[in-house]
């Protein structure tokens, strides 16, 4: 299937596909190509923006991206974490009251996911995961907070986050995770990438 | 070595490059110099590669003091200029009268520690050397060649009519928004910075306040719930939420970048590249 893909601008290409497999499938297809003038590629859930230097670029990259076929043999991410999570977080037992269930019905639920990191955004390390349980979905906080620790973990509207850093934040606070998720030292500096199969292991 | 001492510095003052590329998939923006045919512009005039590490500075005003003999470009906001300056000389960079950032590049580029693979400060994640203060010094590198041919550089259209093409959530939103961000005057409001600048206008009424998150770009022209348009710059997120009514063409985004606040400003659609 032939990839709708349009100028974003003058000097980026937005893609549209029909599902996460294919955002992903598409991405590594370009990062792999190594196309002059690509500057990033960033996918989505149903989207991927590939951003170029000059609008010099763009023809080329809508030339590549319009004759990949993203549902032939769509790359699946050979990565798996399982994550150390402490399930205490502020919001906990207002989530699983919400959900209609007990904390712990709610926290062996959570854990028993398999989850995939749909993509990262907001902040460096920032990763949006899908795969909650539609009965865990809650939506977000009417008010966020000014500043949510390191490694919490957050649901709302039926995805799960991992902050990496301090930040704001308004996703409801389930727990928090050992794992250090971004270090400008390493190579790659964020732990977890597009694609990845994330499991939650309860500490 | 070669330095250059910082005397005085503002509040935004930042070293910057050509910033972290292939990394906003992780959620890293690209950042770097927000007028990036400015930051080009001063390292040629100096001899150095395109996107050696130069100082930005927002509205100008900050004192440096050679250690060496050494030469400076200025430029950007500031008219543009190549400086001697010998050693334990103290130069003031200009104000920024013709906008916000100026640019100074030293023969051989600042030569600051790389974080993933920039010198860029990315104001937004807190990456990179942090804002210069008073009492840093920046030491010099080797990159310059005086042979480089400034010739080429040019600036980008800085027109009344900024040119813009219509934004890919218009079939959501409504497509008289882009007709309406066209027909309506604009002023920039204090509330800008090297990640964007915030419009003032008529409200706008999207008919639908989210979109799923997508990647954004330079030039995006996000319309947040309070129907008042957000032109993102050099150092945007790597993704966001709200849904975008119009991109700036590339060429015309420096010269927005360096619009004051309460300057006004008008848009209009721009011609359709040659490649459609």
């Amino acid at each position: 299937m032939a990839v709708a893909a349009a100028p974003l601008g003058d000097a980026a290409v937005r893609c549209v596909v029909d599902d996460l497999a294919q955002s992903h499938a598409l991405h590594a297809a370009v990062a792999d190509a190594q196309l002059p003038g690509v500057v990033n590629v960033v996918p989505t859930w149903r989207c991927v923006v590939v951003t170029v230097t000059h609008p010099m670029f763009v023809p080329s990259v809508l030339d590549f991206v319009s004759g990949v076929d993203v549902t032939a043999a769509p790359p699946r991410s050979t990565r798996e974490h399982q994550l150390t999570i402490h399930y205490d977080g502020e919001d906990l037992h207002d989530v699983a009251a919400r959900c209609g269930i007990g904390v712990a019905a709610f926290t062996e639920r959570h854990s028993q996911a398999d989850y995939v990191v749909a993509f990262l955004g907001f902040a460096p390390g920032f990763a949006y995961l899908s795969g909650l349980p539609a009965a865990l979905s809650v939506p977000r906080l009417a008010t966020p907070r000014a500043r949510v620790p390191a490694g919490s973990v957050g649901i709302a509207d039926g995805v799960t986050g991992i902050y990496p850093a301090a930040l704001p934040g308004g996703w409801q606070l389930i727990g928090r995770v050992d794992e250090r998720l971004f270090d400008e030292q390493l190579t790659p500096p964020a732990l977890l990438a597009p694609g990845d199969r994330v499991r939650f292991v309860p500490a | 070595m070669t330095a250059l001492r910082v005397l005085r510095a503002g509040p935004r003052t930042t070293l910057q490059d050509g910033g972290r590329d292939l990394l906003a998939h992780l959620g890293v923006p690209r950042a770097g110099a927000v007028d990036r045919p400015a930051m080009r512009r001063v390292n040629a005039a100096v001899g150095n590669p395109a996107t050696a590490t130069v100082l930005e500075s927002t509205l100008g005003g900050d004192e440096l003091e050679a250690d060496a003999d050494t030469v400076v470009g200025i430029g950007g906001a500031a008219v543009e200029q190549v400086v001697r300056l010998r050693k334990s000389e103290r130069m003031r960079i200009p104000r920024a009268d013709g906008g916000v950032y100026v640019y100074v590049a030293v023969a051989g580029g600042f030569d600051v520690a790389a974080v993933l693979g920039s010198r860029s400060r990315d104001t937004l994640s807190g990456l990179g050397p942090p804002a210069l203060q008073p009492g840093d010094v920046l030491p010099v590198g080797a990159l310059s060649d005086p042979r480089h041919d400034i010739a080429a550089m040019h600036h980008g259209p800085a027109g009344d009519h900024v040119p813009v093409y219509p934004g890919p959530h218009l079939d959501r939103v409504g497509r008289r928004l882009f007709t309406e961000f066209l027909s309506a005057q604009w002023a920039v409001t204090p509330a800008a910075d090297r990640v964007a600048i915030r419009l003032t206008g008529p409200r706008l009424r999207p008919e639908v306040d989210g979109i799923d998150s997508e990647g954004v770009v330079p030039g995006a022209v996000q319309l947040p719930p309070d129907g008042q348009p957000v032109v993102f710059l050099a150092n945007h997120p790597a993704t966001g939420g709200y849904p975008l009514i119009a991109v700036v063409a590339f060429a015309a985004l420096p010269a927005v970048a360096q619009r004051r606040p309460g300057a006004r400003l008008r848009f209009v659609e721009a011609a359709q590249p040659l490649y459609r």
